[in-house]
């Protein structure tokens, strides 16, 4: 139970730095190889990246850098190429007819878009929770939940894999409302069980990178306190890169939050001060609440 | 309520109701005598098939006219038989058509097929069979089991292409795209989670499908030709209850056409069997998928 053994406090030295463009500084890392040997969280670089659907440009020329073991939040107005730029990441945004990526975006020392890389190997190394539920139907919960460690070539036998059901599913706060029905199909669950569901579903295979693509929007309150909560209780183990239209949220799970306009990355900056003190006038305009 | 409103509003609510009580009972007729053709043929298979039906209807061989008794028993096993050549046949090429047409969408190679597998279904049933006899009769210098399935086969393959296609496509994208973040490569993903997904809607157009073909008669007049012998033999021709209803009620004996009308009451209630489950399953389905659509894996 290694997310347990260590305090929040413990894993969070220092404050992280982060800067936009053009030149991404060097930043400060966490040191967060836990104790067993498994791999660190990854820092993750977008480089001069420029994400493209035909004709349209959705993600022009954006240079980011998240701190490994952080969470890094996107803010911005709807279309200004948030969900683009995180499903760059994972590139899910190729799996779109004439979607085009220029650029780069680095995992550690990783080029994700280098020709040697394969994209399912890729993914299989991230997980992605989307803005809406999407439990596969046709499978059980628990199916569900394992779905990501069934693909691996890891054999996992049956007690391991109800052990890794039943300590995810109590990650994201699932245990006690499926306990009794783990056999049967997810869309007998509510709307927000279900996205935790995607949660654990995202979580099993314990990837060290972590995208949310507003993960809590269609979720009722306590449900969205939960997702946060588990969001907090990553951090150090895990990077995470969250897309979110609610700015409070913004401001309560992300150490460093970056405001994206019409593709462009405005400016990235540490939580605490992309809130109070804005360097660009637009940044301070949306967060005032005069447009988007 | 109505007692309170002034008398001009109150002519108009009655005029209302007047017209609405018209419109309804016209589109009631419309719809019983939409449903007055099957009611009347089933009425009058009933009544003409119930004489000739019995225990030994089932399990006799054909009789030779003016011998008393006998069944379609090789006929109905000379259906099921042909039915399944037809879905080894019909089902994988149909299901990897549709497959294909529902996640390669735009491509030159989809909107031929799209456009060949419309013409197809619209093709008369007895061109396939002419077709069929070209291929595989004529070459093999007999009539067969395998010629009559492959025509079925072939009958089956654009409406199951099609029915691929459409339930497919229902399957959300954003199911498919967490799929693919997961690590699942494309195959997989559409092989364990968009055609698992679409099952429910894949199955019950299968059945339906098998129900179409079940009654068809004019592909097999020159491919599985009938015979009054017992056969299940793949090579050689074989009885099938469409057939032998043909034979039957074209032929000048009495008893023989009353066969007729037991034969064609065993068909129709095979096809509403398969109507009935192909229901059930699509019932089950909607269910699923709207609880998923609602649950808003949608765009």
């Amino acid at each position: 139970m290694w997310w347990l053994g260590v305090p929040v406090s413990d894993v969070m030295p220092h404050e992280p730095a982060v800067t936009a463009r053009p030149t991404p500084a060097v930043l400060a890392r966490v040191d967060a190889t836990p104790e067993d040997g498994r791999s660190a969280a990854p820092s993750l670089r977008f480089d001069r990246l420029t994400a493209t659907y035909g004709e349209r440009v959705a993600v022009r020329d954006v240079s980011l850098e998240c701190a490994p073991g952080r969470v890094t939040a996107i803010i911005g107005p709807s279309g200004c190429g948030k969900s683009s730029l995180l499903r760059c990441v994972n590139r899910l945004h190729e799996s779109v007819a004439d979607a085009r990526v220029a650029g780069a975006v680095h995992l550690d020392d990783q080029d994700v878009y280098a020709p040697d890389v394969d994209a399912v190997d890729i993914r299989r190394r991230i997980g992605f929770v989307s803005q809406r539920p999407t439990p596969f139907p046709m499978m059980s919960i628990r199916d569900n939940v394992v779905a990501g460690l069934r693909i691996g070539s890891r054999r996992l036998d049956a007690r391991a894999l109800d052990a890794c059901v039943e300590r995810t599913l109590r990650r994201v706060g699932l245990w006690e409302e499926v306990a009794r029905r783990l056999d049967d199909d997810p869309a007998a669950l509510s709307g927000g069980q279900q996205q935790r569901l995607c949660l654990a579903r995202a979580l099993a295979p314990e990837p060290r990178l972590l995208l949310l693509d507003e993960p809590t929007a269609s979720l009722d309150p306590l449900s969205t306190q939960r997702v946060e909560e588990l969001v907090y209780t990553l951090r150090g183990e895990v990077t995470v890169l969250i897309v979110t239209h609610n700015l409070q949220q913004a401001a309560r799970v992300s150490d460093t939050t970056a405001f994206m306009l019409d593709g462009q990355l405005v400016e990235a900056a540490r939580t605490r001060t992309l809130f109070t003190t804005p360097a660009d006038p637009r940044t301070e305009a949306y967060i005032t609440g005069r447009f988007g | 309520m109505d007692r309170q409103l002034p008398v001009g509003e109150r002519a108009t609510l009655l005029a209302r109701r007047r017209r609405s009580a018209i419109m309804t009972s016209l589109v009631w007729c419309a719809s019983a005598v939409c449903l007055l053709p099957l009611v009347l043929i089933t009425a009058h298979l009933l009544i003409g098939g119930a004489r000739v039906l019995g225990p030994r209807f089932f399990t006799a061989l054909p009789a030779p006219p003016g011998v008393a008794g006998g069944g379609v028993a090789n006929g109905i096993a000379g259906t099921l038989l042909l039915l399944v050549i037809a879905a080894a046949i019909g089902l994988p090429i149909g299901l990897g058509a549709g497959l294909y047409l529902a996640e390669r969408t735009r491509t030159r190679l989809a909107e031929a097929v799209r456009f060949l597998a419309d013409v197809l279904s619209g093709l008369p049933s007895i061109v396939i069979g002419i077709f069929v006899w070209e291929l595989i009769v004529r070459p093999s210098g007999q009539f067969s089991a395998l010629a009559g399935g492959v025509a079925l086969g072939v009958l089956m393959i654009p409406l199951i292409t099609r029915a691929t296609e459409a339930m497919v496509q229902l399957v959300p994208n954003a199911l498919r795209e967490a799929a693919l973040a997961l690590g699942y490569s494309r195959a997989r993903t559409s092989l364990t989670i968009v055609l698992r997904t679409a099952l429910p809607g894949i199955v019950t157009a299968s059945l339906l499908a098998i129900a179409r073909v079940a009654g068809e008669t004019a592909p097999l007049l020159f491919t599985a030709f009938g015979t009054p012998y017992w056969s299940l033999r793949l090579d050689a021709p074989v009885a099938a209850l469409p057939l032998q209803i043909f034979n039957y009620a074209t032929s000048p004996y009495d008893d023989w056409r009353a066969q007729a009308w037991g034969g064609a009451l065993v068909l129709i209630v095979l096809v509403f069997a398969l109507s009935w489950l192909a229901r059930r399953v699509t019932d089950r389905r909607r269910e699923r998928l709207s609880s998923v659509v609602a649950g808003g894996a949608g765009e």
